[in-house]
């Protein structure tokens, strides 16, 4: 174990050269990529929990379809639960609102604007971010797109409810919080373009000299692939909603057909537009970014795997090809979320195509993840615990995908409950468990303490029974034939009956679930102030992460670190200690 | 703390930091382009009718706007050629004719729009003036954009040149970038909107 | 700045106004091809050609694209991989959508 360093002194000599900062610099608009990661973390980690809440209300109404809470009722207002009972608009907010606010202002900023932010300049021993200025003008950018979108809720008509894929044409006549989405969305889109030219611009020019690319932490190149898919993929979709919000104020109709019909009247609209050229648009983005919610967990739970075996991963190069040709492949699968529009056999037979190919690298990485655990010395750890439930989670949601992915079975699946049990295992025990897992991970590295491990163990056993609980039976309804987005669980419909019960299985594990995090956030604030202090390497390992103080200090490195061998040089044949870090000299 | 390679290349990549940030920006900005572009061949292909770019729009205006663009592109890379040979006076000279070429086409632009507003033709006329309006005025927004910088450069910001010339030239050579990219893009638009 | 670097910027500045040349006439062939009106096929792969070329011009010789190092031909190359399915997906899968009628 490393001797205790001095966590969180500042090097005196540095120091006499900057004037103290203010409150303000150095707090609220810090340009230090730490304190902007914690930001994004803290943010993002909020975000989530208001996400859940959403969730959970929605959970209410599908296990009690129709039935009045008078205590909610009189929280909402008449507007949206009159009487007590949630009405659909109500219910379609919710929808939209949460998938939006997980997607967009949770697990991404948590994980690429917080993980990313903290973890990557550290990795590769960087002072900081290539622009720390910019880096602080992003996390400036997502905070006002976020309040946007929680503004949405308190206009006429309510937040959006057309779903977080915003389909027109509902989308266009629907009420002003639509708008709101859209302008949020603006915001948000800025910041990860402009977080994504940092991020790469940081991991080609700042890297440590000794740090070549075939020596990056597998984290740092999931998080390199990951911005590429931000800069390339979004932009399409800050077109289309400026083309959508001109459809909603202007009176266009790029998304609008003619002789559209709404409540039995011919809308008076331009006409000559396509509903289908904002799914293609909207696509073209939501599909790399699922790759963007999956690449930087994936990079999480390869470093926690490989410290915790006390073995290199195995085939990292393989999982380096796959990480590229996986980002690479993902810009051109988005039509299978389109199977059923219509389209002819050449278009579906191409997509179908390459959206099996693009299964295959997802099968490299997890294989050689599982491989790695093979003759490992493993330490059930919690950050441990979380990487492993994190795996047959993440093989099981790979799997789902399989039958949506080919254009006959999704033709039964598409907008099922089978899609919601899908992404929601690839996203919630999947992601948000890897986010998990880094947060008790780095969470000593970012405070000098520790968090408690008991509360860990606590927190992974009963979210990873409850998740279970609350998506298998997903699966199960799907295939069923539920559709999704219905604010009654399928209640109304004959096919829905002998499955409906799972409704009320899948809404207690939820609300187990939200009780299994208590431990979890009680955890983190104790720890904060009183967890155990520790030194620079508490778990021994070896990124270059590790070679700095708990926390580090501003500049990150006392000394310019080098790199001397490969991330994750584990119980190497005749040294002295289970781990040689990157940063060690030979022979040390 | 000093950030490196924000002014002198790292030596394998051959590169500073804004010159990469600035190439990939681009990168995003043709991403963006090519949405809206994609948004025209797809309503174009689907119409059953799409009028000739000169039922409503003024060709003679638009190939002047055209020239006058490419003349600024030409005059940005003079004023960052003045700046790499330490002639301040003549970069000043000539990033001042590139902001007055675009105040220039946005001038023309607004010639345009007032006439086009005059008869009535609107975004909401029809699927042929809304992408005409959108694409036109996205690209707008983009000259106004290099227009803001540029002045900066022209202006306040020059100030960087006297304490750290080589971090100026630098910089007014990656704003140069996004204004050829700006002209780029209007030598596609001008074809594909006004004459097909 | 020694003299070896300025007859380097001279260079370019010279190319520079060659290319400035050559786009004053490429621009005269854009507006005089649309008076040749060619039918509509012709007059766009005319026009695109046209503008291709003048935009290779602006990016090889004002965007210094001639002269970049590898890492920036990398990222563009992808760029243009990706550009042509948004550009296209969208049409052809109208085209090749079921029809009723």
């Amino acid at each position: 174990m490393d001797p205790e360093a001095s966590a969180g002194e500042h090097d005196g000599a540095h120091d006499a050269h900057h004037e103290p900062l203010g409150f303000w610099r150095k707090y609220v608009f810090s340009l230090d990529h730490k304190v902007i990661g914690i930001q994004y973390a803290m943010t993002g980690l909020l975000f989530l929990l208001f996400g859940f809440t959403l969730m959970m209300l929605m959970r209410l109404q599908l296990a009690f379809p129709g039935e009045a809470f008078p205590i909610l009722g009189s929280l909402f207002g008449e507007a949206r639960m009159p009487g007590g009972i949630m009405l659909p608009e109500f219910y379609n907010e919710l929808g939209a609102m949460h998938g939006t606010i997980m997607v967009f202002l949770g697990v991404v900023p948590l994980a690429v604007g917080g993980f990313g932010n903290f973890v990557l300049p550290l990795q590769i021993g960087a002072p900081d971010m290539a622009f720390p200025r910019l880096n602080m003008i992003s996390y400036w950018c997502y905070v006002p797109g976020g309040l946007i979108m929680l503004a949405s809720f308190f206009v006429p008509g309510g937040a959006a409810q057309s779903g977080w894929t915003s389909y027109p044409p509902l989308s266009i006549i629907a009420g002003q919080g639509q708008s709101f989405w859209l302008f949020g969305m603006v915001f948000l889109i800025t910041s990860s373009l402009l977080g994504a030219i940092n991020f790469i611009v940081t991991t080609i020019q700042l890297r440590a000299p000794g740090l070549t690319f075939w020596r990056f932490p597998f984290f740092v190149w999931s998080q390199l692939v990951t911005s590429f898919l931000l800069l390339l993929a979004f932009p399409p979709l800050e077109a289309a909603a400026v083309l959508q919000l001109m459809d909603r104020h202007v009176g266009t109709s790029f998304f609008l057909p003619s002789g559209l019909v709404v409540s039995g009247e011919i809308l008076q609209a331009t006409g000559g537009g396509s509903p289908i050229l904002w799914q293609h648009l909207f696509w073209f983005l939501a599909h790399p970014e699922v790759y963007v919610l999956i690449l930087p967990a994936l990079g999480i739970v390869a470093e926690i795997v490989a410290n915790n075996t006390r073995k290199p991963l195995f085939g990292y190069r393989s999982m380096v090809y796959s990480v590229i040709f996986l980002g690479f492949m993902s810009f051109i699968v988005w039509a299978h979320h389109m199977f059923i529009t219509g389209m002819g056999t050449t278009m579906a037979t191409f997509f179908q195509t390459t959206t099996m190919i693009i299964s295959i690298p997802s099968v490299v990485i997890l294989s050689a993840l599982l491989v790695s655990l093979w003759g490992g010395s493993i330490r059930f750890n919690t950050p441990m615990l979380f990487a492993l439930g994190f795996l047959p989670m993440f093989g099981i949601g790979g799997l789902t995908g399989l039958p949506l992915g080919l254009s006959a079975t999704d033709l039964h699946l598409h907008d099922t409950y089978y899609v919601i049990g899908h992404f929601h295992y690839v996203v919630a025990p999947g992601t948000i468990f890897a986010l998990f897992a880094g947060v008790y991970y780095w969470f000593p590295k970012a405070t000098g303490r520790a968090m408690n491990e008991t509360l860990g163990k606590i927190h992974f056993w009963g979210s990873m029974v409850f998740m279970n609980v609350i998506f298998m039976p997903f699966l199960i309804m799907g295939l069923a034939g539920v559709s999704r987005r219905l604010w009654d669980g399928g209640a109304s419909y004959a096919h829905a009956q002998p499955v409906l019960h799972w409704n009320v299985v899948s809404s207690v594990g939820a609300w187990c679930l939200a009780l299994a995090q208590l431990p979890f956030i009680y955890n983190f604030f104790k720890s904060a102030f009183r967890g155990k202090k520790v030194g620079s390497n508490p778990w021994e390992a070896t990124t270059l992460e590790w070679a700095t103080p708990s926390p580090p200090p501003h500049g990150n490195f006392t000394t310019p670190p080098v790199a001397y061998r490969g991330p994750y040089e584990y119980s190497v044949p005749g040294s002295a200690r289970d781990y040689s870090p990157q940063w060690e000299p030979s022979g040390a | 703390m000093e950030i490196p390679y924000t002014v002198s290349p790292r030596p394998d990549t051959g590169l500073t930091n804004g010159k990469i940030a600035i190439w990939l920006f681009l990168a995003s900005e043709v991403m963006l382009f090519g949405a809206l572009f994609a948004t025209y061949v797809m309503l174009r292909v689907g119409a059953t009718e799409w009028p000739a770019g000169a039922t409503y729009l003024n060709i003679p205006l638009a190939a002047l706007n055209t020239v006058v663009l490419i003349s600024s592109s030409v005059t940005m890379v003079l004023a960052w050629a003045s700046l790499a040979k330490n002639d301040f006076g003549r970069f000043r000279l000539f990033m001042g004719i590139t902001i007055l070429c675009g105040f220039g086409f946005l001038f023309i632009k607004y010639l345009e729009y007032s006439e086009k507003f005059h008869h009535g033709y609107l975004p909401s006329t029809n699927t042929f003036l809304a992408i005409y309006f959108t694409l036109t005025g996205i690209h707008g927004l983009h000259v106004i954009g290099g227009m803001v910088v540029n002045g900066w450069f022209w202006g306040p910001g020059s100030g960087l040149w006297k304490r750290d010339p080589t971090h100026f030239t630098n910089r007014v050579e990656n704003a140069g970038l996004f204004w050829h990219l700006v002209d780029l893009v209007w030598i596609f638009l001008f074809p594909i909107l006004y004459l097909l | 700045m020694d003299a070896h670097d300025h007859a380097e910027i001279d260079r370019h500045v010279k190319a520079a106004l060659f290319v400035f040349g050559a786009l004053l006439v490429l621009t005269g062939f854009t507006v005089g091809a649309y008076y040749l009106k060619l039918p509509t096929h012709l007059a766009i792969a005319l026009a695109l050609l046209i503008a291709s070329v003048k935009g290779s011009l602006v990016a090889a010789w004002f965007m210094h694209l001639l002269s970049e190092r590898k890492l920036i031909y990398w990222a563009l190359i992808l760029t243009a991989v990706l550009f042509v399915p948004l550009l296209l997906i969208p049409t052809l899968g109208a085209l090749d959508a079921v029809r009723l009628n």
